[in-house]
């Protein structure tokens, strides 16, 4: 959503809770429910829980208007956020959504790697390699991707300080960028209720350009730690065995950063040698 | 009231009683029945392994040859389930390997399944037969070694869409030459190459062997010398489909297809090389069921082979096929049952395909015994649900996934409630339903009213308030099993419709408004209910009670709170160590 629209919400949402706070619902209790009856205001925002021995049974009544209703929520759910963005990936950045199995996932993308690097032994047309947009065709790189034998799509990811992991689907994201922002959303954000899709550009992540107290970094086929953003991504899906978020203080000795051809200049670096 | 029948009648006729339901339903009209029905039943289906404890289930039923657990919450096969939350099955083996030693066949989904459970499997059971593993991890193939070298009597080893760690390909090699039984195996899963000659010399050895499902590392070149091997399969999943264009190669392939005369069911097609899908085709005719799903080609290759399957009941192919060849298959494939198509890019908005809701619609007049349906598309209209709905008032399963959430009605703008709405009136014995796109309380109105015998319901990013959940909780009469993420749906409707939560098996919420309180209150005021609250934030203890948790997991149990969780698991309002001080 963007973000006047947050404030037509907020507004519109804040109106219908002082019109509701307005209207008493009574309850009654069926036949059926054990709990007695109780009367409550209804309160959109905070939703204020019955006295421990009551609860409360919902009337088929009226809820106010629908078409108001419709209007303040569905205002920002119709308008901007609906609108297809062809600027890339959106869907990725929520998790679990579209609902296709991770193994089907995997299988896809392995296929795509499996076929791109032998495409000189197969005849006829492979439809992978011309459809699917988010493999990056321009690097020259590829030709040096090994092809995956495991479960290239989720890998392992751990924060310093937190014991248990989260795994991350590599195969979802298509640069560094939209990576390191899953990853803060998954560790560093407080509240998991974003149900909404991001569909502006965000600033660059602050894991990546390195102005949060943690950093985040991989271990590559060979065992060793570098920081991510190094390479080119498709080397990286080629290479990366699990992730980790680093404090800063803890980074250093790790391979140091040289500029990338495809991103911008950064204006500031992880110190890495102390 | 004694029973006048003897016993022996009784065992007689019980024993056409296969249904779960069924047996549940004999096994309560009388003690004498109860008694009779435990002592004879054979199989036993646990759609929850919390919900019950392996030693009642043995005291009760001390004569059961099959065992079929399921474990972690269907939205785990959605990573929506972090690692560690629970579904272990050790416990469960421990228990059968000492009630059960002649135990026949276990069958577990989304469970987690260590090395040292199928060595276990391997040694307890002197005539094990079936192992059928559906999305489980926790293994290696030093497990599948253990199982495929003790289990002298196996029929079928069957990993579906498992996480294996592939230590080596070796496990294959592990089958004793003695080893004759095999009836079916499903490796397609495995990523590891197996010895190519062990994989021939075990079919050529097992005259029973009807369903054979390669992995991708079998190249197609070998096929044939497989299928000339064992010309009796039903069921045959290829591997990578894919080599030089050669004539030799595709005509022996040919012929190996045609010399299959019972073959049935065809699946794999990974990396497909377009001109050897023909060689399928003397076969075609024959084929009830046909999985092209990792068969990346387009759709004028794909529709001339499924235009060709004149018998095909199960269709799953990728939104390659378009519009166009779902039209064909409405005018060639007249006994469809089920369709399946999955999105090849799921995560671009804009898609390369030709396919839209005019397929379904087309599918849905053509075939007039679609009875299911899963279909990832990027647009839908109310008037394309209100036709499909009304060309097949017989559909039992609809799942319907518009890629984009929250995504209208892409010609009118409006919400797509009068869509589904019309998908639950008409179809009258639709037992689950998955729905998307932008929806609001009023389809859930409509699902209250109309669906009375929706067994399971998928609902994401849907709805505006409270009444959207009250409506299915207290008007769908059948609905035992319910997920939900990303909705407004918040405490009243759960407090209010807690007893309802008893006749479910589950209700899994996630990023919804349900607060810690609420969950408490309900864990307290419900002891037939594990509330478990999964939210890996941190210092939860100091987070104010009105709070939305992350994601919650309801169950009915009659074992009490379970004691394997991990620290982000918390099972709320439970007396003895599972009161969580949240004030």
């Amino acid at each position: 959503m963007k973000k006047k629209d947050y404030k037509v919400t907020a507004f519109l949402l804040f109106f219908f809770s002082l019109f509701n706070f307005f209207k008493t619902n009574i309850f009654t209790s069926t036949p059926n429910s054990p709990f007695p009856t109780c009367t409550l205001l209804y309160n959109h925002f905070c939703i204020l829980l019955p006295i421990m021995d009551t609860t409360f049974t919902l009337a088929a009544a009226d809820y106010g208007d629908e078409d108001e209703l419709e209007l303040g929520l569905g205002l920002s759910l119709t308008s901007g956020a609906y609108a297809p963005s062809s600027n890339g990936p959106i869907s990725s950045q929520v998790v679990g959504w579209p609902p296709v199995k991770t193994y089907r996932m995997n299988s896809l993308v392995n296929q795509a790697k499996f076929s791109k690097n032998e495409g000189e032994k197969g005849a006829g047309e492979d439809i992978t390699s011309k459809k699917k947009k988010n493999i990056n065709h321009e690097n020259k790189n590829d030709e040096t991707v090994t092809k995956e034998t495991g479960h290239s799509g989720f890998v392992k990811v751990n924060m310093d300080g937190l014991p248990i992991g989260r795994k991350v689907d590599l195969n979802a994201h298509d640069c560094y960028e939209t990576l390191a922002q899953a990853l803060e959303i998954m560790f560093l954000k407080a509240s998991t209720n974003a149900s909404f899709i991001r569909t502006e550009k965000q600033q660059r992540s602050r894991l990546l350009d390195g102005s949060s107290e943690f950093v985040l970094t991989y271990e590559d086929k060979e065992g060793d730690w570098m920081l991510v953003g190094d390479v080119p991504w498709r080397m990286f899906l080629g290479t990366v065995k699990r992730l980790r978020i680093m404090k800063t203080s803890d980074a250093n000795g790790l391979a140091p950063r040289f500029q990338e051809k495809n991103q911008k200049p950064k204006n500031k670096r992880i110190e890495l040698k102390k | 009231m004694a029973c006048s029948f003897p016993e022996e009648v009784l065992e007689h006729v019980f024993s056409f009683l296969t249904s779960q339901k069924d047996r549940n339903a004999v096994s309560v009209v009388c003690k004498s029945w109860y008694e009779m029905e435990r002592w004879c039943r054979k199989r036993i289906f646990v759609g929850n392994c919390y919900s019950v404890n392996p030693r009642i289930m043995i005291r009760r039923f001390p004569e059961v040859k099959s065992v079929e657990l399921k474990g972690k919450p269907h939205f785990a096969d959605f990573n929506l389930v972090p690692e560690g939350w629970g579904g272990f099955v050790y416990p469960w083996i421990v228990e059968i390997a000492r009630g059960y030693p002649w135990l026949e066949e276990i069958r577990l989904k989304r469970m987690v399944v260590t090395d040292e459970c199928l060595e276990m499997i391997s040694k307890s059971f002197k005539n094990f037969k079936v192992l059928v593993l559906s999305s489980c991890e926790g293994f290696s193939t030093d497990g599948l070694a253990a199982i495929v070298a003790n289990c002298r009597n196996l029929r079928v080893l069957d990993l579906r869409e498992c996480e294996v760690e592939e230590l080596s390909g070796h496990w294959l090699s592990h089958f004793p030459d003695s080893f004759t039984s095999l009836e079916s195996l499903n490796m397609a899963c495995l990523l590891s190459e197996v010895s190519f000659s062990a994989l021939e010399r075990l079919v050529a050895r097992s005259p029973n062997l009807k369903t054979l499902r390669l992995n991708r590392t079998v190249p197609l070149e070998k096929l044939s010398t497989l299928l000339q091997r064992a010309p009796q399969l039903v069921d045959f999943g290829t591997g990578a489909y894919s080599a030089e264009i050669r004539p030799d190669v595709y005509s022996s392939l040919a012929d190996a297809f045609s010399g299959c005369k019972n073959l049935k069911s065809l699946s794999g097609f990974w990396d497909v090389t377009p001109a050897y899908l023909p060689a399928i085709c003397s076969v075609c005719s024959l084929l009830t069921s046909l999985n092209l799903s990792y068969a990346t080609t387009q759709s004028p290759d794909l529709t001339k082979i499924v235009g060709q399957c004149y018998n095909l009941q199960r269709l799953v192919v990728l939104d390659y096929i378009e519009d166009t060849g779902l039209n064909t298959i409405s005018i060639s494939c007249k006994d469809l049952r089920e369709l399946v198509v999955f999105p090849s890019d799921p995560f671009v908005a804009d898609a390369d395909v030709l396919l839209t809701e005019q397929g379904l619609v087309s599918v849905s007049q053509g075939c007039p015994k679609l009875q299911s349906v899963l279909y990832f598309c990027r647009q839908m209209s109310n008037s394309a649900l209100i036709s499909i709905s009304k060309n097949r008032p017989n559909l039992t399963c609809f799942r319907l996934c518009i890629i984009e959430p929250r995504a209208p009605d892409y010609v009118t703008l409006e919400p797509l409630d009068v869509g589904f709405g019309s998908v639950v009136e008409n179809c009258k014995q639709l037992t689950r339903l998955s729905m998307s796109g932008l929806l609001t309380d009023r389809v859930f109105e409509y699902i209250g009213t109309h669906a009375k015998n929706l067994d399971m319901l998928s609902i994401a990013f849907a709805g505006d308030s409270d009444l959207g959940l009250h409506h299915v909780l207290s008007g769908c009469d059948s609905l035992r099993k319910l997920e939900i993420r990303d909705c407004p749906f918040g405490d009243k409707a759960l407090l209010a419709n807690a007893s309802k939560l008893e006749r479910m098996r589950s209700l899994w919420m996630s990023s919804c408004f349900v607060s810690f309180g609420a969950c408490k209150l309900l864990g307290q005021k419900m002891p037939g209910l594990n509330v478990e609250v999964i939210d890996e934030r941190e210092n939860i203890s100091s987070i104010p009670e009105c709070t939305p948790v992350e994601k919650v997991y309801i169950y009915r149990t009659v074992s009490g709170q379970r004691f394997d969780i991990p620290d982000y698991v918390r099972i709320m309002g439970k007396d003895k160590d599972g009161v969580y001080d949240l004030s």
